[in-house]
């Protein structure tokens, strides 16, 4: 058969796992620290010596119950743990504690407005887990095990197959990690592995008017979007190229299986075939008793919930009147955007404060290395900015000047514009004579302004840029405008 | 030698120093554990400087605890930082771990010496201190025969009076049985009265520590010592901590004493019948009434438990795998082999059997079948006694269906051994307190335990009981010839 005989569709759904934000492991007080000296951030419960016993933090468990709720799902009014049982070295136990008929939430849906399409996918389950430890092969003839992540509390994800692009996976785990981190439930530094996800992929082909499905591929532990588009893609045409060379090449008569993707070379590499798939024989863990919530207790964690970002980018865009990708901007951290509201709070208008986020303190931020909410200014003074700029009493270009001093002051804007000069001249005899030393200074552009409409406008704001230019930034562009267009349209008196 | 009590009132009295207690003990363990076995590690050295630091802080005045002065033998999967912790297995050989059990810190910090850790069947999996990889715990009223277990080592040390007291684990019987076999007193206290914490698991579920005493004062001394809420034991429990050894003069008069026929069927041996019967009549003349009630599952509950236990124990002994402590093969050629050689040669037959029934248990196909049914079944042996109890105060039965039989009888038939656990599974299932009292001998001068067991959290009633019992008995004065 060829390619051209058939259709196909992608399925896809995913596993993601969150390291949660605690400052202690699961179920020990160890701290949850990366990179620190192998095994230094260890005890007898996270080490699984005989004898010790689990503690749950109860952190992490709100964190998760939080997750759960900003993803629509039931949080379970009982819930249990269970014990996952293999063996691997990097497991102390040989078992893993984790959740396995009662998960902690369950059936939510997460929606992501992308363009005027939104992807959208079910919350089958959300669980919490412990981490594994790292078995490091550096060294040859001999493996070694750093169990400092060991009990690290992860929340597993898990979702229905409800994604069928590699571009709609790419938008629903961004989106995901950006609900994490700004409940601030989880770091979800990629590069730390903090957020990892598996997706489930095969695909629906359509051929001689029946429908073929390919056996489900797991690509594990894919740390960054770009890879988790490109797997997705590769693995797409994988699948229907293998089913066109091998119509065999079904679910269930073939085995699903896990793959690995190489980054450098773009391919996902076989794993294991799931027909040998672990009996983990799950049962309850005895050592930790069931965890009740009651409604109370869900009631008050919903209390917690920050408004989340894609319903405040629709504010932004609905009530403050910014772009879409001006929201974008804005909402892309929580710090950010609480830093917007808190600038419009103290006056600033909205579209003025935007206009700043995106245009200077965006780029102060990028220069920095950090985001706009990690600039280290306050929202009033933003807002305080905003405002003057929108009452005339600064131009643009001179807030953006004031911006950066502020990084550095604590002074207030104004004071700022007084002591740099910038404050505008609202005097209109002074922008007068400006507009004059302007118009006599680019004869030219006064000619073509009059004499050909269609270069009028370019003119004038060639002509106001002048005037702003020899003012050194302290002509009001607006009250400038104005005159140069009052100028230009009176008749000529010479 | 003194009992606990004795000695703790001697020492706080001054007529004894701990140094003397102390030295008192490890010569008596340096003298007699060769033939009886009971002991597995003595840390004389340590011991002595413990006593010598508590005498000097007597002679400052200060008030130590109730217990100061007294040595204490602790069964070796209880976890202390100066000896090893074996779990008399091979793969623990030479374990010392870095942390204390919380038994170990309560025992120490009222005043208690750790002496000694005593002789188990190997990770507590067993019911004759056989399986011990070391050797076997012998009975000290006759040292042809077993001493019960998997505490025998404790037993058979505060029944040679080579130790005035020592702490147990009770899992299906672990404590009780083995008392019963020597002739002391045995207590498994409430699932979560006793942090675990520091207790090498065996079942986690029905895991706990209690004490191993000559006479129920000294058990309620020790329980008012290790009982209480540990924030490092999930399923301890908080709650207050009566006062046990106050409690005891509580009269027994109109206590209802349950008899469940189903403790008295087939299998139970004439003599242990005889000497139960005759117990109850003596706790009936000082006051008790006698009712009978009936635990209608109690016939399920030796293969619940070892469905139960096993399971458990399956997954708690996954982690001895040669790769981070204990036992490693030598040069295994893979992973693989370093973990099936290092199991292979690390455990015992018999903790190797039950880790394979456990794993079977909890496979797929077969968990429902097995494990799911015996949580069930465990649900109804507790709901037996929840009812029960509407009716009774305590309940009394045999703790074991025979005396202590020879060393070797039962070691080749597996299933022979788990009946021997019949009458003390059910109070793990259930997580209620039970104890086990001296009652008798057998014809062959042989100790008979009869056992009372208590709604939960309930030792204060159970002790008082027991108490009264041995204030109009001496069975628990006699001691096995020298």
């Amino acid at each position: 058969m060829k390619e051209s005989d058939i259709t196909h569709r992608l399925i896809v759904g995913f596993e993601i796992h969150v390291q949660l934000a605690t400052r202690s492991k699961l179920f020990c007080g160890c701290a949850v620290e990366f990179g620190a000296a192998p095994n230094s951030r260890t005890c007898p419960v996270c080490l699984g010596l005989p004898g010790a016993l689990p503690v749950l933090n109860r952190r992490a468990f709100e964190l998760s119950m939080l997750t759960g709720l900003a993803m629509g799902c039931d949080i379970a009014p009982v819930t249990k743990w269970d014990r996952k049982s293999y063996y691997y070295p990097d497991l102390p136990k040989n078992y893993q504690i984790s959740q396995y008929d009662v998960p902690l939430a369950h059936g939510g849906r997460f929606e992501v407005p992308h363009g005027d399409e939104t992807v959208s996918a079910r919350i089958i389950r959300a669980h919490l887990e412990e981490d594994a430890g790292k078995t490091l092969h550096d060294t040859p003839g001999c493996s070694l095990v750093d169990l400092n992540r060991a009990g690290t509390p992860l929340l597993e994800i898990v979702t229905e197959p409800d994604i069928s692009s590699a571009e709609d996976a790419h938008v629903f785990c961004t989106e995901l990690h950006r609900l994490v981190t700004y409940l601030g439930v989880s770091h979800a530094n990629m590069q730390m592995g903090q957020m990892r996800f598996e997706p489930n992929i095969n695909v629906a082909i359509e051929a001689d008017g029946r429908e073929y499905r390919t056996p489900i591929s797991e690509v594990k532990n894919l740390n960054s979007f770009r890879s988790v588009r490109r797997a997705i893609e590769f693995e797409y045409q994988r699948q229907v190229q293998d089913w066109l060379a091998d119509p065999g090449y079904v679910f269930k008569e073939r085995p699903n299986e896990n793959r690995g993707w190489d980054d450098d070379r773009g391919v996902t590499v076989f794993q294991r075939g799931k027909e040998a798939a672990h009996d983990y024989r799950y049962f309850p863990e005895p050592d930790l008793t069931q965890v009740e919530v009651t409604r109370a207790d869900v009631a008050e964690i919903r209390e917690g919930l920050p408004e989340l970002p894609i319903p405040r980018r629709r504010r932004l865009i609905e009530d403050c009147g910014l772009s879409a990708d001006d929201a974008a901007t804005i909402v892309s951290d929580r710090a950010t955007a609480d830093l917007f509201d808190g600038a419009v709070r103290a006056g600033g208008p909205p579209s003025t404060v935007s206009k700043q986020f995106v245009n200077f303190w965006a780029k102060l931020a990028n220069d920095r290395g950090v985001s706009i909410g990690a600039l280290g200014v306050a929202a009033a003074r933003m807002g305080a900015l905003a405002r003057m700029v929108d009452e005339g009493t600064i131009n643009a270009t001179a807030a953006n000047r004031i911006a950066e001093r502020m990084l550095e002051s604590s002074e207030s804007p104004d004071a700022l514009a007084d002591a740099m000069g910038l404050v505008a001249v609202l005097d209109a005899d002074q922008t007068r004579e400006w507009v004059d030393q302007v118009f006599a200074a680019n004869e030219k552009a006064v000619g073509d302004a009059v004499s050909n409409p269609k270069k009028a406008k370019g003119a004038v704001g060639f002509l106001r840029g002048q005037v702003m230019k020899i003012s050194g930034g302290k002509a009001n562009p607006k009250l400038a405008g104005e005159l140069i267009e009052a100028r230009l349209a009176a008749p000529r008196d010479d | 030698m003194l009992t606990a009590t004795e000695t703790a009132d001697a020492v706080r009295a001054g007529r004894v120093s701990a140094r003397d207690a102390v030295t008192e003990c490890v010569d008596a363990i340096d003298r007699s554990d060769g033939k009886i076995g009971a002991i597995l590690h003595v840390d004389r050295d340590g011991a002595l400087r413990a006593a010598g630091d508590i005498d000097r802080r007597l002679a400052e005045g200060e008030d130590i605890g109730p217990i100061a002065g007294v040595p204490v033998a602790v069964k070796d999967n209880i976890c202390t930082i100066d000896s090893p912790t074996t779990c008399a297995s091979g793969t623990l050989k030479g374990y010392v771990s870095p942390f204390a059990a919380d038994v170990a810190e309560r025992l120490v910090s009222a005043g208690a010496v750790i002496v000694a850790k005593t002789n188990l069947d190997e990770f507590a999996m067993g019911s004759s201190t056989e399986s011990s990889a070391y050797f076997p715990a012998r009975n000290p009223w006759d040292m042809s025969r077993v001493a019960g277990g998997s505490s025998g080592g404790s037993a058979a040390a505060v029944a040679a009076r080579i130790v005035p007291c020592a702490l147990g684990s009770d899992t299906g019987g672990s404590i009780r049985q083995p008392a019963a076999f020597t002739g002391v007193v045995g207590l498994k206290p409430t699932y979560g009265r006793v942090s675990r914490y520091g207790l090498v698991a065996f079942g986690s579920s029905l895991d706990q520590i209690g004490p191993v005493t000559r006479d129920v004062r000294d058990a309620a001394l020790l329980l008012s010592v290790i009982a209480g809420h540990d924030v490092r034991d999930a399923t301890s429990v908080d709650r207050p901590v009566p006062n046990y050894v106050a409690e005891l003069d509580r009269p027994i008069e109109g206590l209802r004493i349950g008899v469940a026929s189903d403790y008295f069927g087939a299998g139970l041996d004439d003599a242990v019948r005889t000497a139960v019967e005759a117990g109850l009549d003596a706790l009936r003349e000082r006051g008790a009434e006698l009712i009978n009630v009936r635990l209608p599952h109690l016939k399920y509950a030796i293969a619940c438990y070892y469905v139960v236990a096993t399971a458990e124990a399956s997954s708690n002994l996954a982690r001895f795998d040669g790769v981070h402590y204990g036992h490693r093969t030598a040069d295994p050629k893979d992973i693989f082999d370093l973990y099936s050689a290092s199991r292979r040669e690390g455990f015992g037959a018999e903790v190797k059997r039950r880790i394979m029934l456990g794993t079977f248990v909890l496979s797929s196909g077969y968990y429902d079948a097995y494990y799911d049914k015996a949580l069930r079944v465990r649900t109804l042996i507790r709901g037996d006694f929840e009812a029960a109890f509407e009716k009774v105060d305590l309940i009394a039965s045999p703790v074991t269906p025979t005396t202590a039989f020879p060393i070797g009888q039962k070691s080749a038939d597996p299933l022979a051994m788990y009946l021997a656990d019949i009458y003390t599974t059910s109070a793990n299932l259930a997580g209620v307190p039970a104890i086990s009292v001296p009652c008798g001998l057998d014809g062959d001068g042989l100790p008979i335990g009869m056992q009372l067991s208590a709604p939960w959290f309930e030792e204060d009633r159970l002790l008082a009981a027991a108490h009264q019992y041995q204030s109009i008995t001496d069975h628990h004065q006699r001691c096995p010839k020298q």
